[in-house]
């Protein structure tokens, strides 16, 4: 089974986000780009299924900073197939990304595409789905669970407060990951460094960068609150007996 | 071609989701602006009866076995269909396990411009979508001449989608819906709780802060101390240190409880959503720009590490 994972690399929320001079884009100029979250997760479901069916995982991402790490990671937990996407993809919204990446994917005769559900940037949709119509592919998103069987895979996919719906998807498809079915594994930086020695990264140019699909953002802000917490403040048990006090007058004491 | 403002109903076992209101509400407010109606999109089979208390002028219903409970391929055939067809100004859906499963492919399939994550709508028609975690606003006119949006609650309120009168029915033709490859197997019901987090008056809820699995006693000894139930975001279940009856947020459970005291949890959107209900939200995060400050009552910006076995202590103490 040839299992291909989309990698999309997001700017870390951890470090401060800034709006460029222009007023309606992020300033990226600094950020620190690293794997989306949810990727992540496709990736380790991507490896699971492997162990299970046999196979091989290819791992493709775009050609922004942190790439070449995101990629020997993913070698060292056991991916067979790095493959980097040339192209200026920093201002590149999803629309472009799925197009570029369907271009690439078309020629890799993949059984399954898996990717995260989900960025916390998708201003104009989210990159599975995109690509999923792109290669005139079905896609199910939100999904926690994968299993293949007789050409198709059984998934499961996540509604609120718990409720799964197990449904059958024909293969080729791609599925939007919301969780692997374990946490994604941890690996060593030595087994990384090691990677590096051993594998290689694909470089392929990307054919198409059309951005169409998007609107047009005409200003960004960061949210001004209608309120912000009143601040306790002092030592751990100045802060402590105020809370406690506070729970009193809240009557849950 | 016209203007309405097309609202994609969602539902999940006869039960028409709180989404669905948001996006009616949103829909009113756009409609002045735009000059058409607010018109409420039905899926279903014999479904009809769902479509009681939709603030919309009119509902549009599409009846067909193959749309009686949600499939991504099923829910695209129909509706590009009916995108097709009428052209309305907007089609409103729910950034949710249910529209974003389609809006994106519809974006690609129809060539329309989508706009995700709106949360609002100003009354000249501009979107305004939420994204980095929560963290920044973008704000951009309503693509011409028809716009798929997808949205998040907190906007408005479901209520302001409600109606008493219910808005007259009209159906729509359904397309064929043949060689679907995704179909339904079966719904798996959520496993059986200890206890309901939706009902407990007071939570503790830890998040990725805690750092890992043994660091879940601190949160257990310091709700037996005070007499509460441990919650969790998303990260903490997905790594399995608690159950999954234990999750608060857009994939778990909504809460209500009289306090809801947050620890290292950063306030993401999927999480929020869930605990706005909450009587008083008491939040310790290291991060003094963290968004859960934004909706907490009162806050404390420190290391949880430093604080919660003092804590505990002091309340072990009292009781
Ligand atoms: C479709 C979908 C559905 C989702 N559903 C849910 C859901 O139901 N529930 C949910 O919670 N999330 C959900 N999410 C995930 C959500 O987007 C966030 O990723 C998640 O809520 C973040 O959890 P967190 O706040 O614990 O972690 P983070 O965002 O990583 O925040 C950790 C916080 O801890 C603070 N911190 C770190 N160390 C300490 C310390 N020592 N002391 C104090 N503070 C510390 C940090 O400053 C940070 O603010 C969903 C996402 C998607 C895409």
């Amino acid at each position: 089974m040839n299992i291909v994972v989309l990698i999309k690399l997001v700017p870390d929320l951890v470090e401060e986000l800034t709006i460029d001079s222009g007023g309606a884009g992020l300033d990226l100029t600094f950020a620190r780009w690293i794997i989306n979250e949810f990727d992540d997760h496709a990736l380790e479901q991507g490896i699971l299924l492997k162990e299970r069916h046999g196979g091989t995982v290819t791992v493709v991402a775009p050609d922004l900073e942190g790439a070449d790490d995101v990629l020997f990671t993913a070698a060292a937990k056991d991916a067979d197939r790095l493959i980097k996407v040339k192209g200026d993809f920093t201002m590149a919204n999803n629309h472009a990304l799925a197009r570029a990446f369907s271009a690439i994917i078309k020629d890799l005769q993949a059984d399954l595409i898996l990717t995260g559900v989900q960025a916390h940037n998708d201003l104009d949709g989210s990159a599975g789905p995109l690509l999923a119509e792109c290669l005139q592919l079905p896609y199910v998103g939100y999904v926690s669970g994968v299993a293949v069987n007789d050409g198709k895979s059984t998934i499961r996919k996540e509604y609120p407060g718990g409720l799964l719906a197990e449904m059958e998807v024909a293969l080729p498809t791609v599925l939007g990951i919301q969780a692997a079915e374990q946490p994604p594994r941890y690996v060593a930086v030595s087994k990384v460094r090691q990677a590096m020695k051993t594998s290689s990264i694909e470089e392929l140019d990307a054919s198409d960068l059309n951005p169409d699909g998007a609107a047009e953002i005409g200003r960004m802000f960061q949210p001004e609150a209608a309120a912000h917490a009143e601040m306790i403040e002092g030592s751990p048990e100045e802060v402590s007996a105020k809370l406690v006090g506070l729970f009193k007058e809240l009557g849950v004491l | 071609m016209s203007q309405d403002i097309y609202v994609v109903i969602e539902h999940l076992r006869g039960q028409v989701a709180d989404i669905s209101y948001t996006m009616l509400a949103g829909a009113r407010e756009l409609s002045p602006a735009a000059g058409g109606k607010v018109v409420a999109v039905l899926l279903g089979h014999n479904a009809k009866d769902l479509a009681k208390d939709f603030a919309a002028d009119q509902v549009l219903y599409l009846d067909h076995a193959a749309l009686a409970e949600f499939t991504s391929d099923a829910y695209q055939l129909a509706l590009a269909d009916l995108i097709g067809k009428d052209q309305p100004r907007a089609i409103l859906f729910g950034n949710t396990s249910i529209g974003a499963d389609v809006a994106s492919v519809l974006s690609m399939r129809l060539g329309l411009p989508l706009v995700n994550s709106c949360r609002s709508f100003t009354s000249n028609a501009k979107f305004i979508s939420q994204i980095c975690g929560g963290k920044i606003m973008a704000e951009g006119e309503l693509p011409s001449p028809t716009a798929l949006v997808t949205m998040v609650p907190g906007g408005y309120s479901p209520d302001q989608g409600r109606s008493v009168d219910s808005p007259p029915i009209a159906e729509s033709a359904v397309p064929a819906l043949e060689a679907l490859r995704v179909t339904l197997s079966k719904y798996i019901e959520p496993e059986s709780a200890d206890v309901d987090i939706s009902k407990e008056p007071l939570l503790i809820a830890v998040g990725r802060g805690i750092q890992n699995q043994d660091n879940i006693e601190l949160a257990d000894a310091l709700a037996q101390a005070i007499g509460g139930v441990v919650c969790a975001s998303r990260p903490v279940i997905d790594q399995g240190w608690l159950s999954t009856s234990r999750l608060v947020g857009k994939s778990g459970k909504q809460v209500k409880p009289k306090v809801y005291f947050a620890m290292g949890i950063s306030g993401a959107p999927e999480h929020v959503e869930a605990i706005t209900q909450s009587g008083t939200i008491i939040a310790v995060n290291t991060d003094p720009k963290a968004p859960i400050f934004d909706i907490a009552k009162y806050g404390v910006q420190m290391d949880l590490f430093e604080l919660v076995e003092v804590l505990t202590g002091q309340l072990k103490a009292k009781v």
